[in-house]
C-alpha cells in the first residue's frame, strides 16, 4: 500500500509537478491539493501519511517569501496540521514550502512538541542580493534526527533556485539550541567536502546551514530541491559519465518512515 | 483613518539592497554616502487599535529576526528620497496585504507600497535628485519626492503627517481613482466630412497611426453605414490594423530595387513580402509534422506520437526602453500567454536582449534615454520575476551590445509549450458565452499596439505612461492552472489572448468568422470611472478569453472559484457576420467583421537596396588586417562583452524548474561553459525524443549586408540544435525583425534583402518557419536636434529541434585527454570579426585598459551606425551545409561524438577555447588540417573566420574511423588533440606555434566582471 502524500499548492506554487513525480517514484501515492479544497473541506490533511509544501512563489513572495503562506498555516490549515505533526506524521518543506514552516515557526521549533511556535530564524535575501539557480553539494548530519536523511552517508547533489534562502537565527543561542539538538540536518559543503564559500553556499546562509528539522526529526525543511534530482539526466554532468547522489532518497526516506508509523 | 508603516532592516549594513545601491552611487560619480537604509512603506486605509497595529507589523508586515516596523520618524537626520507608484499602477504586494489583513481578522480597507530611501552623508540636493532619478524611481510609473535634513523642516510634530499625507498625496491619486464612478459616455468623433488633411490630422490628435490611405478607407466605411463613428470604433480599428497587430509592411506591397554603384541592377515588385519569402519557405520545405504555420499564435509541431510543441517569440522593445523591468516583465507574461492561446503549458522560456554601451558615460547619455547598464538591469529582472515566478524555466537566449541600442534597447521574449495532440480548439459556434478569465481590467496599456508602431521620442516616456505596464506573474500563474484543467476538460471551443488592443482585438480574431455581442458592464474593472471604449481597449495583463458552450460554464466557474481566478461572462458568440459592443442600453461600437479584418488597404511601399561594392573582392594574405599577435586577439575576443560569459545573468533565471533541462545552459567540469542551447525532456513525455531549443543572432554582418545576416542566422540557429543532437530534418524555425522605420526606403531596402536571405537559407536546409514577429520603427528621434537613431537591423532567428533519442544529446565541453578533435565543415574567407578590431583597440591600449572593460569603445562597424569602418566580411550560405548537418547527425545519432560546439562569434579559435574552459582541459591544434576553401591563406583566416555550417567535434580514438566514413563526403579535418595539461596550444600553417595559453587564463578573461 502506498502512503497518501499531501502535495499543499498555494496561489504560486509551482514545483508541485516535480515534488508529485519525486513521490511517485519513492514509492509514495501523491495528490496535489489546492489549499481552498482544505477549506472547503473537500480533503483533510488526517487522510494522509506525508505532507510536502513544494517551491515556488506562494502570493508572489510579496511581503517576504513564504510570510503569506505561513499566514495560511498559522490560522485556516493551524488545527489540522497541529494534529497532523502531533501524529508524528513527516513534514517536509522545500525551497518556498521551507520558507513558510520557518516563518510560522514550526521550524527549527522548540522543544520536542511539534507545534507552532514564536519565528526565532528566518529565510532572508541571498548575501548576493539576487536570485540565483546553480547545484549544490549537501552534505547529511549523521547526528541529526532527522527522518528524511536519516543513513544518508554521502553528499547529495540537487539545485538551488531562489532569492530568499539565506538562513539566518535570531542569535547565538537559537543557533546553538540547533546544533546541540542536531537539527541542522544538512549544509552546504564545497564539491570535495571542504567548507563552502560561495558559491557553494549559495546564499550566505549561517553555519553553511541547507536543510532544518524540528527537534523530533519529522518536520523538515530545505533550500536546495531534491526533487528536481530524481533522474540521472537530471545530473549536470551526465554527459561526462558522472552519477551523484540523486535527491530522490530524501523522499524515500520519509515514505518509508510514514508506511512504517 | 490612514496609516503609514515603516519596515526597515535592523541591520542596514547587512542589507544587500543597501550595498548594491552604495556602489550603484558610487558608479554614478556621486561622493558615496556613510551608509544606506533602504524600508518599506505601507499605507493603510483602516481604523486600527494598537494591537492591531502591532499585529499588523508583527506576523504580517516585519520579520521578527531581520526587520523592524514602526510609524516613521518625526525628523529625519539624514537625507531621504521616497518613491511611490503611480496610482493606476498595479500594486500587488497591497491587494496581497489587505487579504492577509483579513485572515488575521484584521480590517483594512485599502493599502498601497511604497519605498524610503535614506542616505547619511553629505549629497547635494541635485545628487540627490540624480539618484532618485537614475537609481530608484522611474518617472514612467513611479513619483518620488526628496527630503534635505531635518533642519529645513520646522515642526517635527507637523512634519509626521505632512510627510505622510504628501506621500498619500502621490501614492493615493488611486483613491480619486477609484473613487469616481463616471457615466458611461461614448464620444462620436466627425469624420465624414474631412478633407484628407483633416484625416491626417485626427490620426494624429488621437495617436491612432493610420495613414491618409486607411483613414479615407475608414471614412468611406462610414459614409456607406451613413454615421459617424464612435471613439471605441475608431480606436479598434486605429489598433487592429495598426502595425503591431496586421503587420502592414509585410503584408504590403513593396516596389523594391537593388542598386550597385548607382546602377539599378535588380527591380521587383514583391506582392506580400511574409508571402513570398519566410511563408513561401514553410511550403517548400512540405514538413507534414508541422501541424500550425503562421495560422495560430504561435507555431505548432509534432513532438511525439502524443505530444506536439508550441513556439513563438515576441518583442517587447518600446516598454522596455521606457521601463525595462515592466516592459520586459510584460514581454515575458504576454508571449506565455500566446501559448496558453494555442491551449498548451508552457515549458520553457528564451530571452535573447540587445543593449547599449554598458560603459557610456553619464554625460553622453541623450535627453530621456535611460542608462544602457540600468535598461539591462532592469529587463533582467523583469525577466528573472516573471519566467521564475510561473515556474518557467528560462534556458536559453543571447546578449548583444551595440552602442546603436543605447536609445531601442531590444528585448526578444520566447515561450515553448507542450499540448496533447489535437488539444487545441478553435471552433467557436454562435451561441457561444465569451468569457473573460484572469486580472481585472483598468486604465493600463491603452493605445499599446499604436504606441509600439510608432518611433520613440525623448517625449515618449511622458506621454506613454499609460501604455507601460507591471506583470502579475502570480495572476497568470493560477490562470494558466485554470485554463489548463478547462482545456483537459474540453470546456472550451476557442482561446485567445488579450494582447495588443486588449478585449478588442481578443474578441475579434476570436468571432471573425461569426459575430459577436459584448456587454462592457460585465467586465470587472480594478476600479471604477473607465469609459467604455477604454474597458474595450485596455491591454490590461494577465487576461484571456474563451468561448464556452452554456452548458459547460458551470464547470469553467468552479474550477476558476476552486483556483482564485476570476472568471465573467461578458458576451456571445452571434452569427451577425458583425462585432456589436454596448455598455448597458449604450451602444459602444457596431463594425462588420469583414472590414475590420480586411478592410485595411494595403500599404503600397518603396525598397531600396544599395549593394556595397567596397570590400571583400580583393582579399589577399597581404590585406588581412593584422590581428597582431593571434594569441592576444584570442583574448580580446573572450573579453568582448559580445563573447564574455554570460554566467551572472544565466544564474538569475532558474533554468530548472520543472525537472526537464537535460542539457542546461551552462555545461562542463564547472558547470560554466557557455552551451550551444538547451536540451528538454519533459517528465510527462515517456518516449525517448527531446526537444533541442537554439538561436541565431548576429547584428553585426546586418550593418553590412542583411542577407547575410539572414543566411547566417538561419544556419546558425540550426547549427546549435544540431550541435546539440538534433535532427536537422526535424528542426522549425522563428523569425524575428527589428527593424527601423519602413517607410524609409532604405530601410525597408534592407528588410527585403534579409527576408530573401530567409528564404534562400531555410529553402536550401529544407527547414520551415512556423511562426514569426516583427517589431518596427525602432528609431529615436530627439525632437529637439532632430537627430535620429535607428538600431542596427535585427533579426533573430531561434529554432526548435526533435533530438530521437535524449541518451545522445551532447555537449560541448571537451571530455577526456586523448580523445581527437575534429573540425566539422568549410572555412572560408570570411568575417575577421569586426569585434576583433574593437579588442585590437583593446590590446592597443594596453592589456590592463582591456581587461577593465572601462574605456569607450568606438562603434565596432562604421557603415550604418554612423561610427568608424570596421573589417568586416560577413559569411555567405555554405552551400555544403545541409549534407554536413545531416551526415555529422548521423555521427552524434550513432554515438559517436562526446563532444561537439559550434563556431560562430570569434570563430574558430573562440570555439576552441570555449571546450577548452567548460572542460577544464587543453587541446593541441593544428590549423593545417582545417578544411578550407582555397583563398584561405592566412593562420589568422582560420583561427577567426566565422564561416556558417562549422563545428568542432571531440571523438574517442577508437571511433575516429567510424565518424570519417560517416562524414566522407562531407569537409572534414582531424585537427588535433584533447590533453590533460590545462593549455591550449595552435600551430599555424607553417607549423609555427601561434598560440599558447592557458586555460586558466582563458577562463579568467572570459568570466572576468562586466
Amino acid at each position: 500500500m502506498r502512503p497518501k502524500i499531501f502535495i499543499l499548492h498555494a496561489t504560486g506554487t509551482n514545483r508541485d509537478h516535480e515534488a508529485a513525480r519525486a513521490c511517485e517514484l519513492a514509492g509514495g501515492a501523491p495528490e496535489i491539493v489546492h489549499i481552498n479544497q482544505v477549506r472547503a473541506g473537500e480533503r483533510r490533511l488526517s487522510d494522509y501519511q506525508m505532507l510536502v509544501l513544494p517551491g515556488g512563489f506562494s502570493y508572489g513572495d510579496d511581503l517576504g517569501a513564504g510570510r503569506l503562506w505561513a499566514i495560511d498555516l498559522l490560522y485556516p490549515l493551524r488545527e489540522q496540521l497541529e494534529r497532523f505533526m502531533e501524529s508524528r506524521r513527516p513534514v517536509i518543506g522545500i525551497c518556498n514550502g521551507f520558507q513558510a514552516l520557518v516563518k510560522a515557526g514550526l521550524l527549527p521549533g522548540d522543544g520536542q512538541r511539534s507545534t507552532f511556535n514564536v519565528q526565532r530564524s528566518t529565510l532572508t535575501a541571498n548575501a548576493s542580493g539576487h536570485f540565483e539557480c546553480r547545484w549544490v553539494t549537501l552534505q547529511p548530519n549523521p547526528a541529526s534526527p532527522c527522518i528524511f536523511t536519516r543513513g544518508v552517508d554521502e553528499p547529495i547533489y540537487c539545485p538551488v533556485a531562489h532569492g530568499e534562502g539565506r538562513f539566518v537565527p535570531r542569535d547565538e543561542a537559537t543557533l546553538a539550541a540547533m546544533r546541540a539538538a542536531g537539527q541542522i540536518a544538512l549544509t552546504y559543503v564545497a564539491p570535495d567536502g571542504g567548507p563552502a564559500d560561495y558559491p557553494d553556499n549559495p546564499n550566505g546562509s549561517v553555519a553553511d546551514i541547507a536543510g532544518v528539522c524540528n527537534p523530533a526529526g519529522t518536520v523538515f525543511g530545505l533550500m536546495p530541491h531534491p526533487e528536481d534530482h530524481i533522474y540521472p539526466w537530471q545530473h549536470p554532468r551526465w554527459s561526462r559519465g558522472e552519477r551523484g547522489r540523486m535527491g530522490l532518497v530524501l523522499f524515500e526516506n520519509g515514505i518509508r518512515y510514514a508506511k512504517n508509523l | 483613518m490612514i496609516i503609514r508603516i515603516e519596515v526597515s532592516p535592523r541591520l542596514p549594513s547587512d542589507d544587500p539592497r543597501s550595498r548594491a545601491l552604495l556602489a550603484q552611487i558610487c558608479a554614478l560619480g556621486i561622493d558615496t554616502p556613510v551608509e544606506a537604509r533602504i524600508s518599506d512603506l505601507y499605507f493603510l486605509k483602516a481604523d486600527l487599535t494598537p494591537e492591531q497595529f502591532d499585529r499588523l507589523g508583527r506576523e504580517l508586515l516585519a520579520d521578527p529576526v531581520t526587520q523592524v516596523y514602526r510609524v516613521p520618524d518625526s525628523e529625519s537626520p539624514c537625507q531621504v528620497i521616497d518613491v511611490v507608484p503611480h496610482p493606476d499602477v498595479t500594486d500587488t504586494v497591497a491587494e496581497n496585504l489587505v487579504r492577509s489583513a483579513r485572515t488575521l481578522g484584521i480590517e483594512v480597507q485599502a493599502a498601497r507600497t511604497g519605498r524610503r530611501y535614506e542616505l547619511y552623508g553629505d549629497l547635494s540636493e541635485a545628487d540627490l535628485h540624480t539618484i532618485a532619478r537614475q537609481l530608484c524611481c522611474n518617472e514612467v510609473i513611479q513619483t518620488y519626492r526628496v527630503e534635505m535634513t531635518k533642519s529645513q523642516i520646522p515642526n517635527p510634530k507637523s512634519q509626521l503627517w505632512s510627510l505622510g499625507f504628501g506621500i498619500w498625496d502621490l501614492g493615493f491619486g488611486y483613491w480619486s481613482l477609484a473613487g469616481a464612478a463616471r457615466p458611461a459616455t461614448v464620444e462620436i468623433i466627425p469624420l465624414c466630412d474631412l478633407d484628407t488633411a483633416g484625416l491626417v490630422e485626427l490620426s494624429r490628435v488621437r495617436r491612432l497611426a493610420l495613414d491618409a490611405a486607411e483613414m479615407a478607407t475608414i471614412q468611406g466605411y462610414f459614409r456607406r453605414e451613413g454615421r459617424e463613428p464612435t471613439d471605441a470604433e475608431l480606436e479598434t480599428l486605429a489598433q487592429t490594423w495598426s502595425e503591431h497587430c496586421s503587420h502592414k509592411t509585410f503584408k504590403g506591397v513593396i516596389d523594391y530595387e537593388e542598386r550597385a554603384a548607382g546602377q539599378v541592377v535588380h527591380r521587383e515588385r514583391i506582392d506580400g513580402l511574409l508571402r513570398s519569402t519566410i511563408m513561401a519557405a514553410t511550403e517548400a520545405a512540405g514538413k507534414p509534422w508541422v501541424h500550425s504555420a503562421f495560422e495560430d499564435n504561435a507555431g505548432i509541431i509534432a513532438f511525439d506520437d502524443q505530444f506536439d510543441l508550441a513556439f513563438k517569440v515576441e518583442t517587447h522593445n518600446h516598454p522596455s526602453a521606457l521601463e525595462p523591468f515592466g516592459g520586459a516583465n510584460t514581454g515575458v507574461g504576454g508571449v506565455i500567454r500566446d501559448i496558453l492561446g494555442v491551449s498548451a503549458r508552457p515549458i520553457a522560456n528564451t530571452d535573447i536582449l540587445c543593449f547599449g554601451d554598458q560603459d557610456l558615460p553619464y554625460t553622453e547619455l541623450p535627453e530621456g534615454v535611460l542608462h544602457p547598464r540600468r535598461v539591462m538591469s532592469g529587463v533582467v529582472h523583469g525577466i528573472e520575476d516573471y519566467g521564475n515566478k510561473m515556474g518557467i524555466p528560462t534556458v536559453n537566449g543571447a546578449i548583444l551590445f551595440h552602442p546603436g541600442y543605447l536609445a531601442n534597447p531590444l528585448v526578444y521574449c520566447g515561450c515553448l509549450g507542450l499540448l496533447p495532440q489535437g488539444a487545441h480548439r478553435r471552433d467557436p459556434r454562435p451561441g457561444d458565452v465569451l468569457v473573460v478569465i484572469g486580472g481585472r481590467t483598468g486604465r493600463d496599456g491603452l493605445r499599446g499596439a499604436t504606441f509600439s508602431s510608432a518611433e520613440l521620442t525623448n517625449e515618449t516616456g511622458q506621454i506613454a505612461t499609460s501604455a507601460v505596464q507591471i506583470g502579475h506573474p502570480i495572476e497568470e500563474k493560477r490562470m494558466m492552472e485554470a485554463i489548463l484543467r478547462a482545456r483537459d476538460a474540453g470546456l472550451y471551443t476557442a482561446i485567445t489572448d488579450c494582447g495588443a488592443g486588449g478585449l478588442s482585438s481578443a474578441v475579434g480574431e476570436m468571432a471573425a468568422g461569426h459575430g459577436a455581442r459584448v456587454h462592457l458592464e460585465c467586465v470587472p474593472l480594478k476600479y471604477q470611472g473607465l469609459a467604455p471604449w477604454e474597458i474595450w481597449l485596455s491591454e490590461a495583463q494577465e487576461r484571456m478569453v474563451l468561448a464556452i458552450p452554456p452548458a459547460n460554464l458551470p464547470a469553467v466557474e468552479k474550477i476558476c472559484l476552486d483556483l482564485d481566478v476570476e472568471c465573467s461572462s461578458i458576451g456571445e458568440v452571434t452569427d451577425s457576420g458583425r462585432l456589436e459592443v454596448v455598455y448597458g442600453e449604450t451602444a459602444v461600437a457596431d463594425l462588420d467583421m469583414g472590414f475590420l479584418h480586411k478592410g485595411c488597404p494595403r500599404r503600397e511601399l518603396k525598397a531600396v537596396y544599395e549593394h556595397d561594392t567596397d570590400f571583400g573582392t580583393d582579399y589577399t594574405e597581404s590585406s588581412v588586417p593584422s590581428v597582431g599577435n593571434p594569441c592576444r586577439a584570442l583574448l580580446a575576443l573572450l573579453a568582448d562583452p559580445n563573447i564574455a560569459s554570460k554566467e551572472f545573468i544565466v544564474r538569475r533565471y532558474d533554468h530548472e524548474v520543472q525537472g526537464a533541462t537535460v542539457v542546461k545552459p551552462l555545461v562542463g567540469v564547472a558547470n560554466d561553459g557557455p552551451s550551444d542551447g538547451a536540451v528538454l525532456k519533459p517528465l510527462v513525455t515517456t518516449g525517448p525524443e527531446a526537444i533541442a531549443l537554439g538561436c541565431g543572432i548576429n547584428a553585426r554582418y546586418g550593418l553590412i549586408d542583411p542577407y547575410a545576416m539572414a543566411v547566417s542566422a538561419v544556419d546558425e540557429a540550426i547549427r546549435n540544435v544540431v550541435a546539440l543532437g538534433a535532427d536537422p530534418d526535424r528542426v522549425a524555425l522563428l523569425d524575428n525583425f527589428c527593424w527601423g522605420n519602413p517607410r524609409l526606403p532604405d530601410r525597408l531596402g534592407g528588410l527585403v534583402r534579409a527576408a530573401k536571405g530567409c528564404y534562400d537559407a531555410a529553402v536550401a536546409y529544407g527547414v520551415p518557419f512556423i511562426s514569426g514577429k516583427d517589431s518596427l520603427n525602432n528609431e529615436y528621434t530627439d525632437r529637439r536636434t532632430g537627430e535620429s537613431r535607428a538600431i542596427p537591423p535585427t533579426l533573430l532567428i531561434s529554432a526548435v529541434g526533435i533530438i530521437p533519442d535524449v541518451s545522445r544529446a551532447v555537449t560541448m565541453d571537451f571530455k577526456e585527454p586523448g580523445n581527437l578533435v575534429y573540425v566539422v565543415g568549410l572555412t572560408r574567407n570570411e568575417a575577421l570579426t569586426p569585434t576583433l578590431s574593437q579588442g585590437e583597440r583593446g590590446l592597443l591600449q594596453g592589456e590592463r585598459g582591456l581587461l577593465q572593460g572601462r574605456e569607450p569603445l568606438p562603434s565596432p562597424l562604421g557603415r550604418g551606425a554612423g561610427g568608424e569602418g570596421g573589417e568586416g566580411w560577413p559569411p555567405q550560405a555554405a552551400p555544403e551545409g545541409p549534407t554536413t548537418m545531416r551526415a555529422l547527425h548521423r555521427a552524434i545519432r550513432t554515438g559517436l561524438v562526446r563532444a561537439c560546439h559550434d563556431c560562430s562569434e570569434g570563430g574558430l579559435a573562440v570555439a576552441l577555447a570555449e571546450m577548452c574552459i567548460a572542460g577544464r582541459l587543453g587541446a593541441e591544434i593544428d590549423l593545417g588540417a582545417v578544411p578550407r576553401s582555397e583563398d584561405v591563406v592566412a593562420s589568422e583566416t582560420i583561427l577567426f573566420s566565422e564561416s556558417n555550417a562549422r563545428f568542432v567535434v571531440e571523438v574517442r580514438p577508437e571511433d575516429a574511423a567510424a565518424l570519417e566514413a560517416s562524414l566522407s563526403g562531407s569537409p572534414l579535418g582531424s585537427i588535433g588533440t584533447v590533453r590533460s595539461e590545462q593549455r591550449l596550444m595552435i600551430s599555424g600553417l607553417r607549423g609555427e606555434t601561434i598560440i599558447e595559453v592557458s586555460v586558466e587564463r582563458l577562463r579568467e578573461i572570459w568570466q572576468r566582471e562586466m
